[in-house]
């Protein structure tokens, strides 16, 4: 196969351009009265087709096989190709207007930089002339002094520069002249296809409707040379040639009116087709867009393994993997080729060794499989325990791109495994992901060994697990595990059946921290403080009284329970140390049976939570108005202070500041008390687990639920906004008390009052608002860091290179330890 | 630091030393015999062999995503309080892509100073505080006014404050002098009055003097708007907002070895590019630790060692790293397309084509991780063809 080794840019010479040409371009009509293409016009066939069955005049070849031929346009005067302003400049800058020699001390010229420093002499130092200041006027035209330099007079000089000095000048893409344009390549009809809408009528491309212009302005331009036409008209002309061939290749220019199509609509000409997110470059060179891929809502499916994605059958029957038939596999290959294109694990196209491809249908499935042999390929459908590659976008980091085994299953949704939502950061209010059936035999292996699910537990990030048990996983861990917990023999032969353990069960009644041994693989040892930790001074170990120490000797549970802190992405360390100790594949096991015994428990016990469950005891309310009242005073006292001007003001802060600085963190007071108070008081529910096990919600969620939301923030301040000097008509102006600055005194159960519904609305838009705000700008900055490190790769010596071979760093990360293997990116944790 | 050993690097005995320090120091505490300890270091040696980067891995992709994928999550306009809650210095987000951004100067420059033992004391450390915040004459008077009958400008001093200060008040007058030709000032008590050496004085000029009076910069350093003293365990610290390593690093009793600034372009002036290179590790590791982030410091070295690789600081983007790329077509793919184009036809150009963008552009396999390797299977003709090649 033919491999490009590197590519050179250079400027293209008017006989180059010459010679591509197919045709030269005379006339500015398109069509003529057939709907025919003129010839010599701009959509002449010979310069490519575009609509089937109609054949080349330049190759012969049908649309799709001409690759299209350039045509030419001769300019009856040359132009100046706008894109090379700035280097035409500098050419014209720094060599004789006259002789075309260098101005500068070659010796001096490193680069451009350097280059741009050194000062003009007032005279050539080769042939004495008097050099005069090169002026550049926008939007694109040259004054040597007083007088405006023409195309043909900058080619002239240009002409006279020797190669020598242009080598100095940094100058090695051709000749200068070549940057004013004395002929135009016209791109083929293939490069600006126009479009037959469903009127009938042609729809141009833009390039075309600019060529046409371009051609049309030339041809006068050329006749009224021929005629002798006075000179300022020839110049109004030439000026709008130079518009024309401006436009053409960039429409954006700064002091340029865009030119438009007639609806209005700024024309896409050259620099936009290669331009930002949707040109050329970003959209079609970088991204590339695939087959054999899927894309659908995602469901979730506790039972499904950690590795395993489901595949609806719809999709499963569309998506292939071609396998050669060998005398090992032809049987199996067979069997598939009869099942047909329709039924599950079937197959839709083979391939003879000559490359023709033949579909499979079920008519001719019988003579297919007849007629295959070894040596011919199977488009196979992908059936259970393939290996396929799974996505969701955006794709933050490269755990949002995994291999999954194949399982087709019935419905028409992707099903996966909630462990793996973490990574993806999926859920499943809508959520779609994406699915790629990688083709060769390598890229399977390769998506094997390096990006199936269990070869990401640990994140290179931070070196712990971010696949883990979240949510009812943890609740249903923690309810097994605690302390009170019996399971009869009866139940627990039921739960380890479904989780697929098999053990002896000798004794009646179980503990569930007994059950959960049977889990724990043998020789595990891990001691550590459980998320339910009350934090209390000492720790007494595994005579704690909250049953929070948790200690495994040998995979078997002796005390604590199992909660965030155990299997939990990011923090769980049960998870972590099997994973280190025991490897992937096992870690993946445990995390099944674990979270499978905890939904199954769960269901068993039931689990769920209502209005009452955020009930608090009269005493409590009590309480907390209490609270309330007693920051109110101090709150009161404050403003006072101010008001008499005796505050104390705190060094780099007005008065105003500092009341405010004062006042808020008496009433934050306020929460955290009462949140301290309802985590004491909580009686022990549902919702209340949920918290404490780092399940889902918090202590504060309970808190705003229960007991008092506190004060309303915007920017990190009470609410000012609103109308003159105060923020509702509700209160009175400067008044500076909690409550008309949006404290909100109430919890969700009780309600809202209007006002501070309003106050709460505020800052919930400020959420919003701070969220979109946030994505857009850490998406250029991840865009910006990728862009500059990508290159940069481990070398042999485990030095760190970029692409030209440079070292950044001696050692890979100073230690040449990858945290994707480390224990919290340590050799050891102890 | 490695040598090369038939192919297989093996990693230096003195970097094995230093990651296994725990070893060192534990190996004593435990009660085993010497034949297991030297297979405990081997074990070790072991593991830590097993925890290196493979070639070919990408990790300047995985520090980038390391950094930004958690910066999704931080918030966007916080604001961390040092010192109590006196300095507002810019945090989360904002930080972040300052430092990325390497703007010249930080939104809040703020300095972390030390005092050396001797004068580890508050009266001291007050003392050093005053000295070094900038003091204008605005800030320690009480009244300024023309007096239009002499046709001067009187300034009432804090009494208070200059004596809180130690500023004698002929000191003011030479740093008026200073600052403002032509000027005559003598001292009344509490009183500066300031005439002007001109022979049409105007109540405009007077206007104009007195607005110059109040700017003139007595005391301190300047570009340092606040300095707060707190006590932080054993240690009296200076917070400051504003920051100036050179002139703060003159000023006596200053520890200047555990003198700290957020200004990443001035320590690479005053320290050198190394100490920026640390200054940018340690910046973002706090800033993303205060958003609860937790992130390899691997990663960020890397990360600091490409922007200060060149000797200054490059930023992450098209004015730095990513505009100065070899690559014609890597730079044309970022941002600016045409201009890079145009540049590289003037100047001839080639693209080697090394890079992965470059790589993904033409269609071939990019040169990173497994596609820098090729297979190479054991068939029955090559396995015949090896055991000729062996007789």
């Amino acid at each position: 196969m033919v491999m490009i080794d590197k590519i050179k840019f250079k400027l293209i010479s008017p006989k180059m351009i010459q010679k591509m040409s197919a045709i030269l371009i005379t006339t500015s009509e398109v069509y003529d009265a057939d709907a025919y293409p003129v010839e010599g016009g701009v959509m002449d066939t010979r310069m490519g087709v575009i609509d089937p069955g109609i054949r080349c005049k330049t190759c012969g070849g049908r649309s799709g096989e001409c690759q299209g031929h350039f045509g030419h346009i001769d300019l009856a005067k040359p132009v100046y190709n706008i894109l090379y302003l700035k280097p035409i400049k500098t050419m014209l800058t720094y060599t004789c207007g006259s002789c075309g020699g260098l101005l500068v001390d070659k010796d001096k010229i490193k680069d451009d930089k350097t280059l741009n420093k050194l000062t003009v002499p007032k005279t050539c130092p080769v042939c004495n002339e008097p050099v005069e200041k090169i002026k550049f006027e926008r939007p694109m035209s040259f004054k040597r002094g007083n007088h405006v330099i023409t195309a043909e007079e900058s080619r002239e000089q240009f002409e006279k520069i020797s190669d020598e000095d242009l080598k100095h000048l940094n100058f090695n893409g051709g000749r200068p002249e070549w940057m004013i344009l004395t002929i135009l390549p016209v791109p083929s009809i293939t490069t600006r296809p126009s479009i037959t809408l469903t009127s009938g009528e042609r729809s141009e491309d833009d390039l075309t409707h600019k060529l046409v212009d371009i051609v049309r302005i030339n041809q006068r331009l050329l006749n009224n040379l021929e005629i002798g036409a006075p000179e300022f008209i020839l110049d109004d002309l030439w000026e709008l040639l130079q518009y024309h061939i401006a436009t053409y290749f960039n429409n954006e220019m700064t002091g340029v009116p865009p030119a438009r199509h007639r609806s209005g609509r700024q024309l896409k000409t050259l620099s936009q087709r290669l331009k930002s997110k949707d040109g050329r470059f970003r959209n079609n060179l970088t991204g590339k867009r695939v087959n054999f891929s899927a894309r659908t809502v995602i469901s979730p499916d506790p039972m499904i393994g950690v590795n395993d994605v489901g595949i609806p059958e719809k999709i499963a029957s569309e998506l292939t993997i071609p396998i050669r038939g060998t005398k090992d596999n032809i049987d199996e290959l067979k069997a598939c080729i009869l099942r047909g294109p329709d039924a599950k694990d079937g197959a839709n196209y083979v391939i003879r060794p000559d490359g023709l491809k033949k579909k499979i249908i079920d008519m001719n499935k019988e003579y297919i499989m007849n007629e295959f042999s070894e040596g011919y390929i199977l488009e196979k459908h992908i059936s259970d325990g393939d290996i396929v590659l799974f996505n969701r976008q955006p794709s933050l980091h490269k755990m949002s791109l995994m291999a999954h085994r194949v399982k087709v299953l019935p419905h028409k949704t992707f099903r996966l495994n909630l462990t793996v939502c973490t990574p993806y950061n999926a859920d499943f209010d809508g959520d779609e992901m994406n699915l790629h059936v990688p083709q060769t035999a390598e890229a399977r292996a390769e998506a094997e060994q390096l990006m199936l699910v269990e070869k990401n537990i640990r994140s290179p990030r931070f070196g712990g697990p971010i696949i883990g048990g979240v949510q009812d996983f943890i609740s249903g861990g923690y309810l097994i595990t605690r302390e009170g917990t019996v399971i009869s023999k009866e139940l627990a032969a039921q739960l380890l059946f479904k989780v697929g353990v098999v053990v002896d069960l000798k004794k009646e009644i179980y503990t569930g921290k007994e059950l959960m041994s049977f889990i724990l693989p043998k020789g595990l040892d891990v001691e550590y403080q459980a998320n339910i930790c009350k934090k209390c001074g000492t720790c007494k170990k595994e005579k704690c009284t909250h049953d929070a120490y948790v200690k495994v000797a040998d995979g078997e549970m002796i005390s604590g329970v199992i909660d965030q802190n155990a299997i939990s992405p990011f923090k769980g360390r049960i998870l972590d140390k099997i994973d280190l100790e025991f490897g992937h594949s096992e870690a993946v096991v445990f995390l099944e049976r674990i979270t499978r015994l905890a939904t199954e428990y769960l269901m068993y016990r039931g689990f769920t939570i209502s209005v009452s469950e955020e009930d608090v005891p009269q005493s409590v309310k009590d309480d907390i108005n209490g609270f309330v009242d007693e920051h109110f005073v101090k709150v009161y006292a404050l403003i006072d202070e101010f008001n008499k001007g005796k505050i104390e003001v705190q060094p780099g802060l007005t008065p105003e500041e500092t009341l405010e600085g004062l006042i808020l963190s008496e009433l934050f007071e306020i929460v955290n008390k009462s949140q301290n108070l309802i985590a004491k008081e909580a009686k022990d529910n549902d919702a209340q687990i949920m918290a404490k096990t780092g399940a889902r919600g918090s202590i504060q969620n309970l808190t705003f639920m229960a007991g008092i939301i506190g004060p309303e923030t915007v920017q990190g301040h009470r609410i000012f906004r609103g109308y003159k000097d105060r923020t509702l008509p509700h209160y009175k102006r400067g008044d500076l008390s909690a409550e008309a600055h949006g404290f909100v005194r109430s919890c969700y159960k009780q309600g809202l009052s209007p006002t501070e519904f309003f106050f709460e609305a505020m800052k919930g838009r400020e959420g919003i608002m701070d969220s979109s705000l946030k994505t857009r700008i850490s998406g250029y900055m991840q865009r910006r860091l990728v862009n500059a490190l990508q290159d940069i790769l481990v070398a042999r010596d485990h030095s760190a290179r970029d692409s030209s071979g440079r070292i950044v760093q001696f050692v890979a990360g100073e230690d040449g330890i990858d945290p994707s293997k480390s224990d919290g990116g340590k050799l050891i944790n102890v | 630091m490695f040598e090369v050993n038939c192919g297989v690097i093996i990693m230096d005995e003195s970097v094995v030393q230093d990651v296994l320090g725990l070893y060192e120091e534990n190996i004593d505490k435990l009660d085993i015999s010497a034949k297991e300890k030297g297979a405990l270091k081997k074990s070790l040696k072991d593991k830590y062999r097993d925890m290196y980067y493979d070639y070919g891995d990408a990790i300047g992709v995985i520090a980038a995503q390391s950094i930004s994928e958690p910066a999704t999550q931080t918030t966007l306009r916080s604001y961390h309080r040092a010192a109590g809650i006196g300095l507002n210095i810019t945090q989360g987000l904002p930080r972040i892509l300052e430092i990325f951004d390497a703007r010249k100067a930080p939104v809040t420059p703020a300095m972390k100073i030390y005092l050396k033992k001797e004068f580890n004391t508050k009266i001291k450390a007050i003392n050093i505080a005053s000295s070094i915040k900038e003091t204008n004459l605005k800030h320690i008077m009480v009244l300024d006014s023309l007096d239009l009958g002499n046709m001067t400008v009187e300034v009432e001093l804090d009494k208070k404050l200059i004596d809180k200060l130690s500023i004698a008040p002929d000191k003011i007058v030479s740093a008026v002098k200073r600052k403002i030709k032509n000027l005559n000032g003598t001292i009344d008590g509490n009183k500066i009055i300031f005439e002007m050496n001109k022979d049409k004085v105007t109540v405009k000029d007077l206007q104009t003097l007195r607005f110059k009076l109040r700017e003139v910069h007595v005391k301190g350093i300047k570009g340092i708007t606040h300095c707060i003293v707190e006590k932080t365990g054993d240690d009296f610290v200076l917070y400051t907002l504003g920051s100036n390593l050179g002139k703060v690093s003159k000023i006596e009793g200053i520890d200047i070895s555990r003198m700290v600034s957020n200004n990443i372009f001035e320590i690479a002036d005053t320290v050198g590019i190394e100490a920026a290179r640390t200054t940018i590790v340690s910046e973002i590791t706090e800033t993303l630790r205060a958003q609860g982030v937790d992130t390899d410091v691997r990663h960020l070295l890397l990360v600091a060692d490409t922007m200060t690789q060149s000797g200054d600081i490059q930023a992450i983007g098209r004015y730095g790293l990513s505009g100065s790329k070899s690559s014609v077509l890597a730079r044309a793919n970022f941002e600016e397309t045409i201009k890079h184009l145009v540049e590289a036809a003037v100047a001839g150009i080639s693209d080697e084509l090394n890079g992965i963008v470059e790589n993904v552009m033409i269609g071939k396999t990019a040169r990173v991780g497994t596609g820098l390797v090729e297979v190479a299977m054991k068939t029955q003709t090559s396995a015949k063809v090896d055991e000729n090649n062996k007789k």
